[in-house]
């Protein structure tokens, strides 16, 4: 009690002091500080809204040429390819009502001249050792084996764990094995059909790779498998 | 305020006061995007768009905008051309834009700007500000230049992606990974003032370590 009471008068003499040395209330009404601030925002609005307008057409374009791309390397070039819509554990055709087609989760199905399906490319993503792998892989139900594999974005360490995308041999190590894969020392994965040589000191990024392949074939494999059985079964 | 002429203001940050070497702005972006001189270079030439744009801005406004909301509206002006060159670059230049990835989005957090606004664009007229602005981002755009040069070299035996060396180059890889951008900033730093003091007439005065002895019994 005595405490705060020899403070009170303390702090308030401290106070008044401060009020005198403080600068003089601005002479400008907050009424026009709060209009410029408006005006500022919404003419910055504007001009984003603007560029957003010309700019979202040209970055989706690139982005349907990049998955395109993607997509024709990890089936060895199909003669042509659909978009199926993942929802509810089935895949369907065509995008439920409502919903964004490119938002949503899609894998691709990849024919051959004669029309027959020759695989599913997907997308797929996961931790790796900076930040998330995006990848694309080729998978063939049937045989349940893997067609290819290319990544998408990646931010591993230059010179180290980049290797899993420049390092062409590791990439070529996705061109057959059956799932799950399972990565194994250069060399060891001899007879081994689900083998993946991994890179040597680029351990971690390339079991973030195979990790994301196995989770993502384990998670999608029944909507394939009943996909290519309601096809086959209607021809 | 010294008065200045025109072609000073758009001279003297390019070199004699560059951002990088000699203000020592903007250290972020240096470390962060340049691993390759398209990377650097890129990334100067963005920077530049931004405080040519937002220096023209609040110039013209200048007198309009009050001293409460000063800093406030320019944070605001720059913050709106970041976003609009994030959008440009990713439209019109896609491979760069993955590259320099969330960088473009830091461009506002880059005190070389906000430095610029307070220092001279709050002050000056348009034209002045426009030039001044110009010369900050060429001397910047230099600067990120010039450490992504040494790294690029360095770390992968190209320049702007042309090998220069053979197959048998073994590349010095710290420099492509956070590290070498401390190290070639530092070996440029060293080399700026190394040249710098030959030019006061120390004639005589020689790389590390001696250099170092030399400037102590100076001071």
């Amino acid at each position: 009690m005595s405490v705060s009471g020899g403070h009170a008068p303390k702090s308030a003499s401290l106070s008044t002091e401060m009020a005198a040395d403080a600068p003089p209330p601005p002479d400008v009404r907050p009424s026009r500080l709060i209009l410029i601030l408006c005006s500022f925002g919404a003419a910055c609005g504007l001009a984003l809204a603007l560029a957003f307008e010309w700019t979202q057409p040209r970055i989706d374009a690139h982005q349907a040429m990049l998955t395109e791309a993607a997509v024709r390397e990890v089936l060895r070039g199909p003669d042509h390819f659909t978009p199926l819509y993942v929802s509810g554990g089935t895949l369907t055709a065509t995008a439920p009502a409502g919903a964004d087609p490119a938002k949503l989760d899609r894998v691709f199905v990849g024919y051959d001249q004669s029309g027959k399906a020759i695989g599913f490319a997907i997308p797929a993503s996961g931790p790796g050792f900076q930040d998330n792998l995006k990848l694309i892989f080729g998978y063939d139900p049937a045989t349940e084996q893997l067609i290819g594999m290319k990544l998408v974005d990646q931010r591993e360490t230059p010179g180290i764990g980049d290797r899993i995308e420049k390092d062409l041999a590791f990439v070529q190590e996705f061109a057959g094995p059956r799932t799950p894969i399972e990565g194994v020392k250069a060399g060891r994965g001899q007879g081994n059909a689900h083998a993946v040589d991994m890179i040597t000191g680029a351990t971690i990024s390339s079991r973030a790779v195979i990790a994301i392949i196995n989770k993502r074939v384990q998670a999608l494999a029944p909507a394939l498998q009943n996909y290519t059985q309601q096809q086959g079964g209607a021809r | 305020m010294t008065a200045t002429r025109a072609i000073e203001d758009f001279v003297d940050p390019i070199w004699r006061n560059n951002p990088t070497f000699v203000q020592m702005l903007g250290m972020c972006p240096t470390m962060a995007v340049t691993n390759t001189v398209i990377n650097g270079f890129s990334m100067g030439v963005t920077t530049t768009f931004v405080l040519v744009g937002s220096a023209f801005f609040v110039s013209l406004f200048r007198k309009s905008v009050p001293n409460e909301v000063r800093i406030t509206t320019s944070i605001l002006v720059i913050a709106a051309f970041t976003s609009l060159a994030d959008m440009f670059v990713a439209a019109l230049a896609p491979t760069i834009y993955k590259a320099l990835g969330a960088f473009i989005a830091l461009i506002v957090a880059n005190c070389v700007l906000l430095g610029r606004m307070e220092a001279f664009a709050q002050k000056r007229p348009v034209g002045r500000s426009v030039l001044d602005s110009l010369g900050t981002g060429i001397g910047f755009t230099l600067g990120l230049s010039c450490v992504s040069a040494v790294r690029e070299i360095l770390g992968n035996g190209t320049f702007a992606g042309i090998h220069l060396f053979g197959p048998h180059f073994q590349p010095m890889l710290i420099f492509m990974l956070p590290p070498g951008g401390f190290l070639a900033l530092g070996f440029w730093l060293l080399f700026l003032s190394y040249l710098k003091a030959r030019k006061k007439g120390h004639r005589r005065v020689r790389l590390w370590p001696v250099v170092v002895t030399r400037r102590k019994v100076a001071a």
